[in-house]
């Protein structure tokens, strides 16, 4: 309680120091909010993740009822990454909007907006009560809005907000109407009524409301085909933005979606058969989407889908478990689910600042543009590189340690199962693969075009590395994603009484049941050490052998032409121009090119526009359709006033008069009845 | 322990005999058996030779391939014998620590910033994305069938009781020979022998490797076929005692070897758009082993 006042109150103190403080102060002050709210839900979020869940009621109003503040380990975890995110976005952030000093009121809505979007998404994770829940929400989603929008005066970036606040408020909607459905029949908008009222319903009824809420959360967290904002507004927000948003606000989706699931009795095979078949398409169309983008941060954003496909395998395999009562799969899947969303926030995180120090100090985010940066910056060169093969799921890096779980799931006791789980497990196990295999083409083409070969283009200005103050909450998060990937059994440990909250909806009890023996992680432990280890021996014998041989420097070896031009180099087009043409029925690349013709050829070119499918055909031609039908009307508003007064004239007595001649018609059928 | 020196003194003439066999089947005088692993221990006695545009990561990449390799040995059993590293589940392990290595080689052809490399790099970034479902569609079939999930147990419980079941070891068989083929760039998807850069795939990728690197390199070639080699012997040793189990797994690696080198000798290279096509026909295989699987549990009713 003197926790959730605390933070009430620095945050606004702060607001008002923020929009009164000169434009330096601005964002060491929000660091410091930032900071305390961290430290106090953090302190609650680790006694609840230690097994007691925090739970104290505000009394509330009239309208919301009393609100209850519930910590359980579940939202512990999440309110973990969250503050984790935030931090080391803030602290990246403050270094890098010094670029933009000269827009303070700009800069004060920025900061505000991020501390609200902090809190709500705290709020979102804690509250209990579906109103005040929605509220939550809805400040997140329009303080993440703001800070999308910050350089708004660029219009693809004002379209990409825009994109994102309405598809928001279509998932806000539907989670409203679940709601209000809860509401009206219990009388209560405590989440336990949720419990209760899923109770009463019919198994239709259950998948109904179910997916009514899932796809309002579904929205957020980007699953196929719902996913569209999120490669627009990820490239418009400013970097540290497009980290947090990738790395913990699409995941409060995820969130909502879990603790739905806890309040769901019953009917969970079926929900997990879905969400798994949804999950696997996700995952493969985001990489594959991914591959054929040309900027660098719209292609981080398919890989967010992509990775929630792979958070989703588990979640769908954890509700498999619950359906069939196979303890196993529950704890497998949920922990595969849970451990991938703190592995994702990390690694995507890390991606999308090193991203900003691209942007930063070449001005672009160009794939095609850039190149040979490795050598310039060669801290964000390894730091990407270690996020890089993070996201690929590839040992020894934290990737590696969720994926083997989902997969260890995927292949448990697969001997007792029936025949339609095993197609779908195996359908997941050769979507997994193929996810892993793209992924890694995808980060050799990403991290090979921009940091290594030679410069594609001419960057105005000198190529610099980032200051230390952006590297350092890097480092913190490269060093997070090594200790994952080294100790795993540790961290699945820390998970277990989030785990625990899945369990206890199959057992009936709040203790946690018998937890599989994770030894195997132990040797997965050992063995990514053992690669560590044998690497790092190799390169070291190798360099003691080496120095003592002669060594050249020569141009790079060109079927023995020796002038080779940074033109002759291959491109991130060209290394994928195989696969494109492989996944051409599935994908739309618009293509437009001018041949060399002729004797005296004029300048050649070659484009490509990446499209995506699902965007065109569930967003953009029914929108298309929806505008050709409303052009109809268009006659209606022709600007002339005496017109728009007969309107509100007509309205009125349309008004007025529907239930006069409805009286009168039911007036007549009375009398005629009565005839 | 064994299982790894195994594997790795098979990785020394590995190479020569395939070489042997290629040169008797057109009919040449050829090297002898152990020349391939003298002319990589003369690579690495070498000075070598760097492109004024690589950087580090040209470098450490090959140790890290190679160390990759040696990591996937570590797990690999032969017969009885555990491999060094043994978990459940370690063929994932095995086939991500390969993918690991991969992954470095690719960035280190683009490192050189060729017009050549690139082209290599994409070719095998595509084949092992689509070779690696087969693998994992392969070895989630066999732990299915045997009730088991390290590659010690499958292999050790993996008997041949039906005739369904031979036919599912013959398959599974033809599947890694395939994969290893593919992985380790051979006929029928690549040609190491071609003269020209435009139809190569692993070769053009270390066209700018030399001296200790370009061995290393070599050498994790001979090692990847003695692992994969491994793996099929596996599929036929089971439990034998050791004094059986260890001439049979020579005697299947030369066998594997002399396979090898027919396959390169009676097959030409596909055209490169259909390689494509023929490792996704390696997934519809690894499919089919899963129905026969599916079939001998009698799960299809």
């Amino acid at each position: 309680m003197i926790y959730l006042l605390a933070i009430v109150i620095t945050v606004i103190v702060s607001i008002v120091a923020i929009i009164m403080l000169p434009t330096r102060a601005k964002a060491s002050t929000a660091l410091l909010t930032v900071v305390v709210s961290v430290v106090l839900s953090s302190i609650l979020s680790v006694t609840a993740l230690s097994g007691n869940t925090i739970e104290f009621i505000l009394s509330g109003s009239f309208v919301t009822g009393p609100v209850p503040f519930r910590i359980d380990a579940l939202s512990a975890w999440f309110i973990l990454t969250i503050n984790f995110t935030f931090l080391t976005g803030i602290i990246y952030g403050q270094s890098y909007m010094k670029a933009y000093y000269d827009n303070p009121k700009g800069l004060s809505m920025h900061w505000i907006a991020y501390i609200l979007c902090h809190i709500a998404l705290i709020g979102v994770c804690s509250v209990q009560n579906s109103l005040v829940f929605l509220i939550f929400w809805e400040i997140m989603a329009l303080s993440a809005f703001i800070l999308v929008i910050f350089e708004g005066h660029k219009q693809q970036t004002l379209k990409a907000g825009i994109n994102y606040l309405i598809q928001s408020h279509i998932g806000i909607m539907l989670l409203t109407l679940a709601m209000i459905w809860v509401m009206i029949k219990t009388h209560s908008f405590d989440f336990n009524a949720i419990g209760i009222f899923f109770k009463t319903l019919s198994s239709i009824g259950k998948l109904v409301l179910f997916f009514c809420m899932f796809i309002g959360f579904a929205i957020k967290a980007g699953f196929f085909p719902f996913h569209t904002w999120l490669p627009h507004a990820h490239p418009a927000a400013p970097s540290h933005i497009s980290g947090i948003m990738s790395g913990v606000i699409i995941k409060i989706g995820i969130y909502g979606i879990l603790r739905m699931l806890t309040y769901v009795q019953g009917g969970y095979s079926l929900i997990g058969y879905i969400i798994l078949t949804l999950s696997i398409i996700t995952g493969i169309y985001g990489v594959m989407l991914a591959i054929i983008q040309h900027n660098l941060k719209r292609l981080l954003a398919y890989h967010s889908i992509e990775n929630i496909g792979i958070i989703g395998i588990g979640i769908g395999l954890g509700c498999i478990g619950l359906g069939n009562g196979n303890q196993s799969f529950i704890f497998l899947g949920f922990a595969g689910a849970l451990l991938h969303t703190l592995n994702h926030s990390l690694f995507k995180s890390l991606l999308f600042y090193g991203a900003g120090n691209i942007y930063q100090s070449t001005h672009t985010v160009n794939i095609e543009q850039l190149g040979g940066i490795g050598k310039k910056m060669p801290h964000t060169s390894f730091l990407f590189l270690v996020a890089a093969l993070a996201i690929c799921g590839l040992p020894p890096f934290n990737g590696f340690v969720s994926e083997f779980i989902i997969y260890n799931g995927l292949f448990h006791g697969l001997g007792d199962a029936d025949l339609p789980y095993l197609m779908l497990v195996i359908s997941s196990v050769f979507g997994l693969a193929l996810i892993g295999g793209l992924a890694i083409m995808c980060f050799t083409k990403a991290y090979g075009a921009i940091f290594l070969g030679t410069p594609r283009h001419r960057i105005q200005g000198e190529i610099t590395e980032s200051l230390i103050s952006k590297l350092l909450p890097m480092y913190a998060i490269v060093l997070l994603i090594v200790s994952i990937g080294i100790f795993p059994k540790f961290f699945i440990n820390l998970l277990t009484p989030s785990v625990g909250v899945f369990t206890a909806i199959y057992s009936g009890t709040n203790e946690a049941m018998s937890i599989p023996d994770f030894t195997t992680l132990k040797a997965v432990g050992y063995a990514s050490l053992a690669l560590i280890g044998i690497s790092a021996l190799l390169f070291f014998i190798r360099n003691s052998i080496v120095q003592f041989k002669p060594q050249d420097i020569e141009t790079t070896w060109g079927c023995g032409y020796i002038g080779p031009a940074t033109k002759m180099q291959y491109t991130a087009s060209s290394f994928i121009r195989n696969f494109r043409k492989l996944a051409e029925p599935v994908l739309a690349v618009h293509k437009y090119k001018k041949d060399v013709e002729g004797i005296f050829p004029g300048k050649a070119w070659h484009e490509t526009h990446p499209l995506d499918k699902a965007e065109v055909n569930l967003i953009d031609k029914p929108i298309k359709w929806l505008k050709l039908f409303l052009n109809q009307f268009t006659f209606l508003q022709n600007g002339n006033p005496q017109i728009y007064v007969l309107y509100g004239f007509a309205f009125i007595i349309l008004i007025i008069g529907v239930p006069v001649i409805y009286d009168l018609f039911m007036g007549l059928v009375k009398f005629l009845y009565n005839l | 322990m064994i299982s790894f020196v195994l594997i790795f003194l098979v990785s020394f003439i590995f190479s020569g005999i395939l070489v042997r066999t290629k040169s008797i089947a057109s009919g040449r005088k050829g090297p002898g058996i152990m020349q391939p692993m003298k002319d990589i221990i003369r690579l690495f006695r070498k000075g070598s030779v760097y492109s004024e545009t690589t950087s580090l990561i040209f470098q450490i990449a090959p140790s890290i391939y190679f160390a990759s390799i040696l990591v996937a040995i570590l797990v690999v059993p032969v017969g009885n014998f555990k491999g060094i590293i043994s978990f459940e589940y370690d063929f994932i392990f095995f086939a991500y620590v390969l993918a690991l290595g991969k992954f470095f080689t690719i960035i280190s052809a683009l490192d050189t910033g060729s017009s050549f490399e690139g082209m290599g790099a994409s070719r095998e970034a595509l084949y092992s994305m689509l070779a690696e479902p087969a693998f994992f569609v392969l070895m989630g079939s066999l732990g299915l069938l045997t009730g088991h999930t390290s590659f010690h147990e499958i292999f050790t419980t993996f008997h041949f009781g039906s005739y369904v079941s031979y036919a599912l070891g013959i398959m599974a068989t033809f599947v890694l020979v395939m994969i290893c083929m593919i992985e380790n760039s051979r006929m029928p998807v690549d040609d190491p022998k071609t003269h020209l850069e435009l139809t190569m795939v692993h070769e053009v990728m270390i066209l700018d490797n030399s001296g200790f690197d370009l061995g290393l390199i070599m050498h994790a070639v001979n090692l990847k076929f003695a692992m994969y080699g491994a793996l099929i012997a596996n599929l036929y040793i089971g439990v034998l005692p050791f004094y059986i189990a260890i001439p049979l797994f020579f005697a299947i690696q030369v066998i594997f070897a002399i396979m090898a080198g027919s396959i390169e000798s009676f097959s030409a290279r596909f055209r490169m758009n259909h390689n494509a096509q023929f490792i996704f026909t390696l997934s519809s295989v690894s499919l089919l082993i899963f129905f026969g699987v599916l079939l001998v549990l009698n799960k299809l009713n």
